[in-house]
């Protein structure tokens, strides 16, 4: 028994790889899940550009104050704020990934707000890279502005209220700048009937009626007031959003690229470097590479199978999500075929970089597979919901490795817009990186 | 003791080695070696376990590069049977035969796979995986993968190690017809009798250093008599084992 446990220790010991895997691996995944857990959605950062004058700030709705700080802070809640210069200034910091959205609060929202005439918009700007993150920011904003908009509705339901009591009972309304003087319903009526009741049989009914005509008169244009009013207490502020970069993509759209992507990251990972290494295993490999074929053909012959292979069956998968889930843009079908094929082969290069590495092909699938897993979560990290600094670092690994570019390519041959060529390059760049590695790691090391 | 390890032979060499050094971190596999084979040629290398026999035919071979020194044929003209089976387990016999003859661009393969499967007298399992068959028969066709393209040059390392008697005799038979033809044989053995019968020359290696170059019977004229005053024959084991001693190993 003890002599079992230190024969294992001891081997452990002499294993630098596994046990290199075994410490640094739990920790990375760990470390992975703190970002996530820790800075993901539950704080993102947001950009405000904030456009009302100083002096209108607080606006007058029927003749109460309200103040449009005091609804910044139940907008912005839950949100950390980066205060933005110009709206140019958010478009930056948005195209950039610095901030996850940007809000512009334009300078007439007071005065709008003021009259209740006119809905106010806002304006969203969002980067459009990927499409968890848009309905992600879309949502958070959405429901912050549901929140605020639900604060002023109570003021508007308060104006409303106010002139409909003014209709009724009657007073004063200030009407840019003057003051009009309101009979009210209730005092009409007195005046009506107190005219009738003191009516002489041959009295001339002239100027009561006349009255009576003028509040009627005024009672309609006020009532119309009321229903503009009234509209706006569903929604009093309107969203318009923009863009910045990248593309509107559908989220299951979007979900089908994920999720054939990973497919293809797994297959094409776990076939090139099994193939590769079992080549070794079998001990062929010295005798392949001394002059029937070279190390450089046998690496092309591996990569080549693997990414057909995964290829065909990530194109049957899309297919099928095709026919049951999602559209198919069928004339933009070369795009999205290329988008496939070009990843498969960046990730059968990094397959064969993996089966270099490993001489059995139970320890090179251990390897993908424990590598594809955390490049898979770093590429879907959105920009935005980790530091500036951090997201910088996950974006340089991201682009390290052939998931980010295959789901850019395929998301950008899907969805159309733009993107699709410098992903492509991305991977061909990627699939030459990492066959150079392999070509390095089989000169080193005999089979 | 220097030894003179230039063939003596008028015929230019079919495989020549010069200078041959190999190290592995401290330890030095292979010291110097520099040795050349004649065509039909059969050399014989023997030693003690980890005197640098394997170490010597696979740079021979291509597959190690040297430290110093230099080999004179290319690897694609040279071939190998290593001492581990390198062929595909998942593989058929004939599916494996017919792989390497294609890989090496034999001329007719089918006929190669053919006289291979009667060579090796796999004829009746050549659809069985390489992975079900015994250590010694899938050894066969780790030989008979080596001898496909027929080349001008041939090493094995070890190649008898686990065959039964029968099929040694068939592989000496085989080999010395490959010789007959013009091939230069290279091959490792532990077992001595049999680099006595088969082999033209035999090279003693031991601890990364040539020993000795020459015929069996040059190596054991060289050494006292076992028991000093026993004069007459003695076996060529005996002797090589003697040799060893003398020479400190
Ligand atoms: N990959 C390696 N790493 C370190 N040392 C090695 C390696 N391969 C061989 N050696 C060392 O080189 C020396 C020669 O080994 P080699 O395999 O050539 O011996 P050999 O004569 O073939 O032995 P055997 O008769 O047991 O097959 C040995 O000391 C061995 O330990
Ligand atoms: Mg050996």
């Amino acid at each position: 028994m003890r002599w079992l446990l230190l024969k294992d220790l001891r081997i452990l010991r002499r294993s630098p790889l596994l046990v290199t895997l075994l410490v640094v691996y739990p920790i990375a995944v760990a470390l992975l899940i703190g970002f996530a857990l820790s800075r993901g959605p539950g704080k993102p950062t947001v950009a405000i550009v904030n456009q009302i004058p100083k002096q209108q700030r607080s606006f007058d709705v029927a003749g109460s104050k309200l103040n449009a700080e005091e609804y910044l802070p139940a907008f912005l809640r839950s949100v950390n704020v980066v205060r933005a210069s110009s709206p140019a200034d958010a478009r930056r910091l948005v195209r950039e990934g610095k901030v996850l959205g940007a809000l512009i609060l334009p300078s007439d929202i007071t005065q709008k707000l003021a009259t209740g005439r006119e809905q106010p918009t806002v304006e969203v700007l969002y980067n459009g890279e990927d499409a968890v993150k848009q309905r992600y920011v879309d949502s958070i904003i959405r429901a912050r502005l549901a929140e605020a908009n639900v604060a002023l509705s109570r003021r508007f339901q308060q104006a409303t209220a106010g002139y409909l009591r003014l209709l009724l009972d009657g007073g004063t309304l200030s009407v840019l700048g003057t003051k009009v003087d309101i009979l009210g319903l209730k005092n009409a009526h007195a005046i009506v009937t107190g005219t009738i009741a003191s009516l002489p049989p041959s009295s001339p009914l002239r100027t009561s009626l006349l009255q009576v005509a003028q509040f009627g008169r005024l009672a309609i244009d006020n009532l119309g007031v009321s229903r503009d009013v009234l509209k706006s207490v569903g929604q009093p502020v309107k969203v318009r959003q923009v863009l910045v970069g990248g593309r509107r993509t559908p989220l299951d759209t979007f979900a089908a690229a994920i999720a054939v992507t990973v497919s293809l990251m797994f297959l094409t990972l776990l076939l090139a470097a099994g193939l590769l290494a079992l080549e070794r295993e079998e001990h062929a490999f010295s005798r392949l590479v001394r002059g029937l074929v070279s190390r450089v053909g046998l690496l092309v012959e591996k990569i080549s199978l693997a990414a057909l292979c995964a290829f065909g069956v990530t194109l049957l998968m899309l297919l099928g999500l095709g026919g049951f889930f999602i559209e198919l843009n069928w004339s933009r079908l070369p795009q999205w075929l290329l988008a496939l094929a070009l990843g498969a082969v960046a990730f059968a290069a990094l397959g064969v970089a993996i089966g270099g590495l490993a001489r059995e092909v139970r320890a090179a699938s251990l390897l993908a597979f424990l590598l594809s897993l955390p490049i898979a979560f770093l590429a879907l990290v959105p920009n935005g919901a980790v530091s500036a600094g951090l997201y910088d670092v996950v974006r340089a690994v991201s682009a390290a490795f052939p998931f980010k570019p295959t789901l850019q390519a395929l998301d950008a041959g899907l969805n159309g817009g733009g993107g699709l060529a410098a992903a492509l390059a991305h991977l061909a760049a990627l699939a030459v990186a990492y066959t150079a590695v392999a070509r390095l790691l089989l000169g080193r090391r005999f089979g | 003791m220097p030894t003179s390890v230039a063939t003596q032979r008028a015929t230019p060499a079919a495989l020549a080695a010069s200078g041959l050094t190999k190290r592995y971190g401290e330890r030095v596999a292979l010291r110097e070696v520099s040795f050349a084979a004649a065509p039909g040629e059969l050399v014989a290398i023997i030693g003690p376990n980890g005197a640098g026999k394997t170490t010597l035919l696979s740079i021979l071979a291509g597959i190690q590069r040297p430290d110093a020194g230099a080999v004179t044929r290319p690897p694609r003209e040279i071939g190998w049977v290593p001492q581990q089976p390198a062929v595909y387990s998942k593989l058929s016999v004939a599916e494996n035969l017919r792989l390497f003859a294609r890989l090496e661009k034999v001329a007719d393969p089918d006929a190669v796979v053919a006289r291979m499967l009667e060579q090796t007298g796999l004829a009746a399992r050549a659809g069985d995986e390489l992975g079900t068959l015994s250590g010694g028969n899938r050894q066969r066709v780790n030989i008979a993968v080596g001898l496909l393209a027929e080349p001008p040059v041939l090493l094995l390392d070890e190649p008898s190690s686990s065959l039964d008697p029968r099929q040694r005799a068939r592989l000496w038979e085989f080999v010395r017809g490959q010789a007959e033809r013009g091939t230069a044989v290279i091959f490792s053995t532990h077992d001595v009798q049999e680099a006595e019968r088969h082999a033209d020359r035999v090279l003693v290696l031991a601890d990364g250093e040539l020993l000795f170059a020459g015929s069996a019977r040059e190596l054991a004229a060289t050494v006292q008599p076992a028991g000093g005053d026993v004069a007459g024959p003695q076996d060529f084991e005996t002797a090589f084992v003697q040799f060893l001693r003398e020479r400190g190993h």
